[in-house]
């Protein structure tokens, strides 16, 4: 068996699964926010039982209209929070070491290894970063794992993906999974999920891995895994809650393809609107002039993705014409960007620092694009209208990329802002030692 | 037997183009429907009549996880969503929620924008009433036709918890 049918297979309680194949399965953690929590909340109260089946393994997270946007989302807030207070549930307030929630649940090490996660946000397949088999689902099915703690699955067929050579400078997770969306398309890997593997991958740090997991839903998977290896250990080491099991692939494991990939010499990619499968070397992009970027998110608004970006910034400034916008994804992150100086240099260059919050890439609230305007984004989705008006333009990048077309008013490869003023990795490097690098 | 006129689109029809992010802290399913398509079909509520038929090519509903995308096309009238294939969270969503989806790409191939539609779901057929045309959908795994069978994911959950009980 691979790594997706191992997961599934231990718990669903069989010796073997096949894909195709449904199952029921027990399940180690449920998410559900702020968007989703108040239509789960109405089903599970149809269902006519009183209490959650553990609320150790339910974890709310305000994190989409928060800080609340306005009174109709204050009202689905409160109501989450109610019932959390009224369940026991997990639940991270604003404000108190909370965050967007998946760079949140790794962080707080509610996710390990090994694991099955179901949330109500397609995001979710973030996790498989950590060697879980993670994956979004609706509202009415958190409700329905929220009395029972188990769900139906149909197997999916594994891809296998392989990376080889190794990545230059500006290039990270963001770029190789824009690339395969490009190549595959966004539903390439449509009801099946992806094995991340290959040099490249055993090269790139967790927060790339995050990146690539996070945006498997992107190519249509159902989860987005990695293998577990020395850096996965080394993240989880000072989080873990509880005991956990890793699952390694068989020898003999069976794919439903096998794709490869030499990514030497690989551009930083950007895609370009409507689809995030409209990936392209950002040299082919030609001159786009953008009003507004935005840094941050589920998708890359880790410390790595805020040191690449302030790496940039540092020293320059933000074009008169562009509105820079950073979203720490969590609390945490943006307490480690203060400490090394990250948020000044933000400041400093004429970016506006915010709270962490999914506002702007969902179009919900914080940085809304006015007709005709165009945004360079780190996050996921380019789709029409998906950060405003429906005669707005999302291109997708990585934090690199994104900051230097801050700061040229066009969309550009770092290297083009690089050379004046510029200041190395290093100088950022973490003044306390972090437990995962 | 579900009878109405086909409103049809492309391929990777996202969740952001069936409901808009803007207005996810909605949860009522009459209010998601006023804003069906707003963005990508601006006409749509104007045209769409109760029992219309909505179809796609392929990938249907790719994106978020927004149930409120199956609930709008659900409150807009749409009686059923027919397309070459769907994406996973939304075909679950719909599924859950008693909205019907049915794959077929022969009936996608040969139906065009405002034929009119007769879809039998007990029986696995399409008929095409413009064309004179007739396909058959294969039918849902049993477990689903189950689910589908109890009136959806909620009340499955709750007859399996009582039978859990005896």
């Amino acid at each position: 068996m691979n790594l997706a049918e191992k997961i599934l297979a231990a718990h669903a309680g069989k010796e073997t699964v096949r894909p195709g194949e449904f199952i029921n399965a027990r399940v180690d953690m449920i998410l559900v926010n702020d968007v989703t929590a108040p239509i789960s909340i109405r089903e599970f109260r149809r269902i006519g039982v009183s209490k959650v089946f553990d609320p150790r393994r339910i974890v709310m997270v305000p994190d989409h209209f928060t800080p609340n946007k306005d009174i109709i989302s204050a009202e689905n807030t409160k109501q989450m929070r109610e019932f959390a207070l009224e369940q026991g549930t997990l639940y991270f307030e604003v404000g108190q070491m909370c965050g967007i929630e998946h760079v949140l649940l790794p962080e707080q090490g509610l996710v390990l290894p090994g694991e099955l996660v179901i949330g109500a946000d397609s995001h979710t397949c973030t996790y498989g970063a950590l060697g879980a088999f993670s994956t979004g689902m609706g509202s009415t099915d958190i409700a329905a794992t929220m009395a029972t703690g188990d769900t139906w699955l149909k197997v999916p067929p594994t891809i296998k993906l392989v990376y080889q050579g190794s990545l230059g400078e500006w290039v990270g997770g963001k770029d190789l999974i824009l690339y395969t969306i490009g190549k595959i398309g966004v539903d390439g890997a449509r009801y099946a999920a992806m094995e991340f593997v290959g040099e490249a991958i055993e090269a790139l740090s967790m927060e790339g891995r995050f990146t690539m997991a996070n945006m498997a839903i992107e190519a249509g998977a159902k989860a987005g895994l990695f293998r577990v290896d020395n850096k996965t250990q080394l993240y989880i080491k000072s989080r873990e809650r509880h005991a956990y099991n890793v699952y390694e692939p068989d020898a003999d494991a069976e794919y439903a393809r096998v794709i490869e990939y030499d990514v030497s010499g690989m551009e930083p990619q950007v895609a370009l609107p409507g689809s995030p499968a409209n990936a392209r070397p950002v040299s082919e992009v030609g001159d786009i002039a953008i009003n507004q970027a935005v840094i941050g998110s589920c998708t890359n608004g880790r410390l790595e993705d805020l040191q690449l970006a302030a790496q940039v910034l540092r020293g320059k400034k933000v074009h008169p014409g562009v509105r820079c916008l950073v979203f720490p994804g969590s609390e945490q992150v943006y307490l480690d960007a203060l400490t090394l100086g990250l948020i000044e240099t933000f400041v400093k260059a004429g970016a506006a620092v915010s709270t962490p919050t999914c506002g702007p890439c969902a179009g919900l609230h914080m940085g809304i694009l006015a007709e005709g305007e165009r945004c360079i984004s780190t996050t996921n989705r380019n789709f029409i209208g998906r950060m405003g008006s429906p005669k707005s333009e999302v291109y997708l990048s990585n934090p690199a990329v994104a900051a230097a077309s801050a700061v040229a008013g066009r969309i550009v490869s770092p290297e083009e802002v690089s050379g004046q003023g510029t200041a190395s990795l290093e100088s950022y490097a973490p003044k306390r030692k972090r437990n995962y690098r | 037997m579900l009878k109405g006129k086909v409103h049809k689109y492309g391929a990777d029809v996202d969740t952001d183009a069936i409901v808009p992010g803007r207005y996810l802290n909605l949860s009522i399913t009459e209010e998601l429907a006023k804003h069906c398509m707003e963005d990508a079909d601006p006409d749509f509520l104007k045209r769409v009549r109760p029992g219309d038929i909505m179809m796609a090519t392929t990938n249907f509903g790719c994106g978020s996880s927004r149930e409120h995308a199956p609930m709008a096309i659900k409150g807009s009238g749409i009686s059923c969503v027919i397309a070459k294939n769907f994406a996973r969270i939304f075909f679950r969503n719909a599924i859950n929620i008693g909205l019907p989806l049915l794959e077929c790409e022969e009936a996608v191939d040969k139906t065009e924008n405002g034929d009119t539609l007769e879809v039998d779901l007990s029986g696995g057929t399409i008929k095409n009433l413009t064309r004179g045309l007739t396909f058959a959908v294969s039918p849902y795994p049993d477990f689903m036709a189950e689910l589908i069978a109890a009136g959806g994911l909620i009340e499955y959950t709750r007859r399996r918890l009582e039978s859990r009980r005896v």
